[in-house]
């Protein structure tokens, strides 16, 4: 065969194995590590599930930022059991990730050097505990939005690692509403505590559903490859029509003049985001982004040391084994 | 036996697992790694679990109507009777590794003892906390293994944590007024007695990891009469932060 010939028998090869890959994700299959993926599907899935991790590990900062002031034993241990399952989800997401051939270290190295992103809404500081039943309550849920239809992504590390997040998120955004239904019950300081953050979280949560349809990229082919169900304006919405209901029952006003039930639609219309606050935050200049990043950063140089020290004990106790063995 | 002597003696030991567990918590999202991330936090929250069943029935014995809440947020520094030791800050994660396992082989042999009270509510904490700490124990136990006998940098790190924290181990072992009646009337535990298990246990491992022991003419005490170092103040101003700015409400 010759060289040319032999060119074209890889490329049939290759379109063949295209058009099975691309037919098991239209049945609702799933593709495993080990099963053969087009590289732009490896990388995109690199890309998202990365991303996804790092705001899990990102994500814990804001709310770690209240461990130690929580103000009743009971709510202390809640929001430590909260941040430690962000730090559960991040594990499975990097260990989802590093099936697709990419080391925990690399993608840490790309968190640290600001190559990857994580969601925008945690360069935003917590400023009172009330931050903390509107993270819950809000962000935790447009993350809910997002996360149930990657439950049945075509991923399936990704996806089955989904079916757990998602249930413990949902866990989560009950617990930050039960937060802020316990303040709107107290004194007028508690409830003006909880208006002021829904009054900080409020646009911030709707951009965690990402930019309009228009601005959006990679939409279509994530689509096919049920990285995606719907678009970032139906999530927004209906988050949106979700979220306005419970603030109504607990007597907090949503912050948006032009909020208004629109009886033809069936849904809330809304008033414009500032986006350029959106892209602000999103290109690094948000109030917590040098912070963020700064902890993560001191925490993994810090604990150099740490695991190097346990690979050399792990090594020596090998060697002391086979020592052993050989005698 | 009063009912006082029995909140001071609670208030000894549940307050260690309360500043501890605080002293952890403030690791949460810092740690080495995302695993010992999760189990440190493991441990905080063990530590806080055991507080909340010792306050709740330091709340029952009060002649006052009070909560855990106020025994945990509203005292003053004085009145939290936790030994010095686990007061000493996260300074790096030798000394969060070392405080970590000499509290934790004084906590297991205190809670093996308690199992036998005559106390039906200190059988059952210890009972239920015995297992939590057997496994903190073991963490703690085998990182110090893995720093120990790790990289040079590793050991000089926890050999200055071992040197440093050395001075703390022997008010664990003290009494107080209180501690004693408890203890006589087979409610509490002596903790002197537990004295020589805990350096044999301890020594031993040092010694697995290759660290030295320090030898040390004077140990540091006061804790546990309420006196405590100048880190305390600053872990209650995080800690009552909320109750003492918003008091009497509701969370």
């Amino acid at each position: 065969m010759s060289h040319t010939e032999k060119k074209i028998a890889n490329a049939d090869q290759i379109r063949s194995l295209e058009e099975m890959f691309d037919a098991k994700i239209a049945r609702d299959g799933k593709i495993e590590p080990k099963d053969w993926m087009p590289e732009k599907y490896r990388k995109t899935h690199i890309r998202q599930i990365s991303q996804h991790a790092h705001s899990e590990i990102v994500g814990m900062l804001p709310e770690a930022n209240w461990i130690s002031r929580a103000p009743s034993l009971r709510r202390k241990v809640a929001l430590l059991a909260k941040v430690q399952d962000e730090a559960g989800h991040g594990l499975y997401l990097y260990s989802a990730c590093e099936t697709l051939g990419i080391s925990r270290e690399e993608l840490y190295e790309q968190l640290h050097s600001g190559k990857a992103k994580y969601s925008s809404i945690f360069n935003y500081p917590t400023l009172t505990w009330a931050d903390m039943g509107a993270i819950g309550w809000l962000v935790d849920g447009a993350a809910i939005i997002n996360q149930v239809p990657l439950c049945s992504t075509s991923f399936g590390p990704y996806a089955r690692a989904m079916v757990r997040v998602c249930k413990e998120e949902s866990f989560h955004q009950r617990q930050g509403y039960e937060i802020m239904m316990t303040l709107c019950n107290g004194t007028q300081e508690q409830k003006d505590m909880a208006q002021d953050a829904l009054n900080r979280w409020w646009w911030p949560a709707l951009m965690m559903l990402g930019p309009t349809d228009e601005q959006s990229t990679h939409t279509e082919q994530s689509m096919i490859w049920k990285l995606k169900r719907k678009t970032n304006d139906e999530l927004r919405q209906q988050f949106i029509d979700q979220t306005v209901p419970q603030a109504d029952i607990i007597g907090l006003n949503i912050p948006d003049s032009e909020l208004k039930y629109n009886n033809e639609t069936g849904h809330y219309d809304f008033g414009e985001i500032d986006w350029e606050e959106f892209w602000q935050v999103v290109k690094g200049h948000g109030m917590c982004n040098k912070e963020r990043i700064s902890a993560r950063k001191k925490a993994w140089d810090n604990g150099e040391w740490v695991r190097d020290a346990a690979v050399a004990y792990a090594e020596k106790q090998a060697e002391s084994q086979e020592a052993k063995q050989a005698v | 036996m009063t009912n006082e002597n029995l909140i001071h003696y609670i208030h000894g030991i549940a307050d260690n697992s309360m500043i501890l567990g605080q002293r952890i918590s403030e690791l949460c999202g810092h740690g080495p790694t995302l695993e010992t991330d999760i189990a440190l936090t493991n441990i905080a929250l063990d530590l806080l679990g055991q507080t909340r069943s010792y306050y709740q029935y330091v709340a029952e014995l009060s002649p006052k109507d009070i909560t855990e809440d106020d025994v945990a947020f509203l005292r003053k520094e004085r009145e939290y009777k936790n030994v010095l030791l686990v007061e000493q800050p996260n300074t790096d994660f030798a000394y969060v590794i070392v405080r970590q396992y000499f509290f934790d082989v004084f906590h297991y042999l205190l809670l093996k003892e308690l199992e036998k009270s005559k106390n039906v509510n200190f059988q059952a904490i210890a009972k239920k906390s015995l297992k939590e700490v057997s496994y903190h124990k073991r963490f703690s136990g085998d990182w110090l293994k893995r720093l120990g006998d790790g990289t040079d940098e590793s050991k000089q790190k926890t050999q200055q944590a071992v040197n440093d924290l050395w001075v703390f181990t022997d008010e664990l072992f003290h009494m107080t007024k209180d501690d004693q009646v408890v203890a006589d009337a087979g409610f509490g535990v002596d903790n002197s007695t537990l004295k020589s298990e805990y350096y044999t246990m301890v020594k031993s491992l040092l010694k697995e990891c290759k660290l030295q022991i320090p030898e040390v003419k004077y140990f540091q005490k006061g804790g546990k009469k309420g006196i405590h170092s100048e880190h305390m103040g600053y872990i209650l101003s995080d800690m009552q932060f909320m109750q003492r700015t918003y008091p009497d409400m509701k969370w």
